[in-house]
């Protein structure tokens, strides 16, 4: 396969952040009330994402070790702020449902999680189609949740009414307590679907840092990575 | 005074910042195995959130606002919050040994979590003063402090429970945390 290709194939499907590497769960919680939403914040992700992936894949060789955590940090706010004021200037709707969490961009763990493992090693081009890749991949997790607490919780998708008009919406799942109950389904299904996979002696790509196992790996995971020894550069 | 106790309420009850939006979720589920380690997370994050509050609005409103650089408060933020955990850390390491080792090793896992950054933002997007702003940073930090700590409670209880299979581990905690959720609407009406 094309390493281009393989990259998005890899970013969607093999390492989805979402549903198999369990990242970047506070806006995966946060913003899926409706599918808009969910695609509004997964898009501004992966455009932020795409953009950094490629700035610090150039900055590379120039970025000194020692400090490249907070030059990536302040990278990848730079790139929040621009979308922010892009997204404050034409889809003020958006900006509004989202809020506070554009800004929470940067401390996503994909974004730091990608320039880390990914960007900083890479060249530019191969690091632009794994910005691609992750961030639509993490675009569909983000969808699919929000298709699935919309539908359930006010009977709609995208805003076009779907149930019948009998239908009463269990308001709950666009409710705070509502995310955590369906993504707690999800991470099961997940389980289920790894175990039997192991069952059959497939191979199952390994859980990198997710905010779910041990010592939440991802937020700190971010952390061990981003200040290895407590110190930061 | 009084507007400060509705603010205080508000945050450590009502709006819980991981019971109703979900900002520091990882050491939520990650460091809620123990009631104890719970707690000196939560101790942690109380003193982290409250100086960062302090700080921060500091910052804001006498270098950004006057020199018109508002816009780049993410990135001043971050950085801030960044160095300012560092600094604690090695503050209380010299300074203060005993409190050093009851929340040393939480220090470094708090420099990413986004419950820190987002009260810094979101006492900038409610235009709280300097006082204000520490008043609403100890008290969001207070309601993750009381929410870690019940959830490690409950998981204390229910942790040689039977639990099916593919719900062990991280499903079960989140299912909890969905309870919990729904118990803290009770506070709704405070208010």
């Amino acid at each position: 396969m094309n390493k281009y290709v393989e990259r998005l194939y890899n970013g969607i499907i093999k390492e989805n952040p979402t549903f198999v590497m369990m990242l970047g769960m506070c806006p995966t919680l946060a913003v899926t009330t409706s599918a808009i939403n969910a695609i509004g914040m997964g898009l501004s992700t992966t455009v932020v994402l795409i953009l950094s992936n490629m700035l610090i894949s150039m900055l590379r060789k120039i970025i000194p070790d020692s400090v490249r955590m907070p030059a990536f940090i302040v990278v990848v706010a730079s790139f929040v702020t621009m979308v922010q004021f892009l997204l404050q200037g034409f889809i003020p709707s958006l900006y509004d449902s989202l809020g506070l969490y554009i800004p929470l961009i940067v401390v996503n763990c994909i974004i730091l999680g990608r320039a880390e493992s990914y960007a900083s090693k890479n060249p530019v081009l191969l690091s632009m189609c794994d910005g691609i890749g992750m961030g639509l991949g993490f675009t569909f997790g983000l969808t699919c949740i929000g298709i699935v607490r919309e539908l359930i919780g006010a009977g709609k998708i995208f805003g076009l009414q779907l149930m019948p008009s009998g239908y009463e919406p269990v308001t709950i799942f666009i409710l705070a307590p509502g995310a955590f109950l369906v993504l707690a389904f999800i991470v099961a299904g997940r389980n289920k679907i790894i175990k039997t996979l192991e069952k059959k002696g497939k191979e199952v790509p390994k859980q990198t840092g997710g905010c779910a196992e041990g010592g939440c790996a991802s937020c700190s995971g971010c952390d061990k990575k981003v200040f290895p020894t407590g110190q930061e550069g | 005074m009084k507007e400060l106790l509705m603010i205080a309420i508000g945050s450590a009850l009502v709006n819980n910042v991981v019971l109703s939006q979900f900002l520091g979720i990882c050491p939520f589920i990650g460091v809620s195995k123990k009631i104890d380690t719970a707690a000196g997370m939560g101790g942690a994050v109380i003193f982290v959130m409250t100086i960062a509050s302090f700080c921060t609005s500091l910052i804001y409103k006498f270098i950004l606002v006057p020199t018109g650089f508002e816009y780049l408060q993410t990135i001043v933020f971050i950085l801030v919050i960044a160095a300012l955990v560092q600094f604690v850390e090695m503050f209380l390491k010299k300074a203060m040994p005993p409190l050093y080792r009851a929340l040393g090793v939480y220090l470094p896992l708090i420099t990413t979590n986004c419950a820190v950054l987002g009260v810094a933002l979101t006492n900038v997007q409610k235009e709280y003063g300097i006082l204000t702003s520490v008043v609403n940073g100890f008290a969001t930090a207070v309601g993750f402090t009381i929410a870690i700590v019940i959830l490690a409670g409950v998981r204390e209880k229910t942790e040689y429970n039977d639990i099916p299979e593919s719900f062990q581990g991280t499903p079960i905690v989140l299912l909890t945390a969905a309870l919990m959720s729904i118990a803290f609407f009770g506070f709704s009406g405070i208010i």
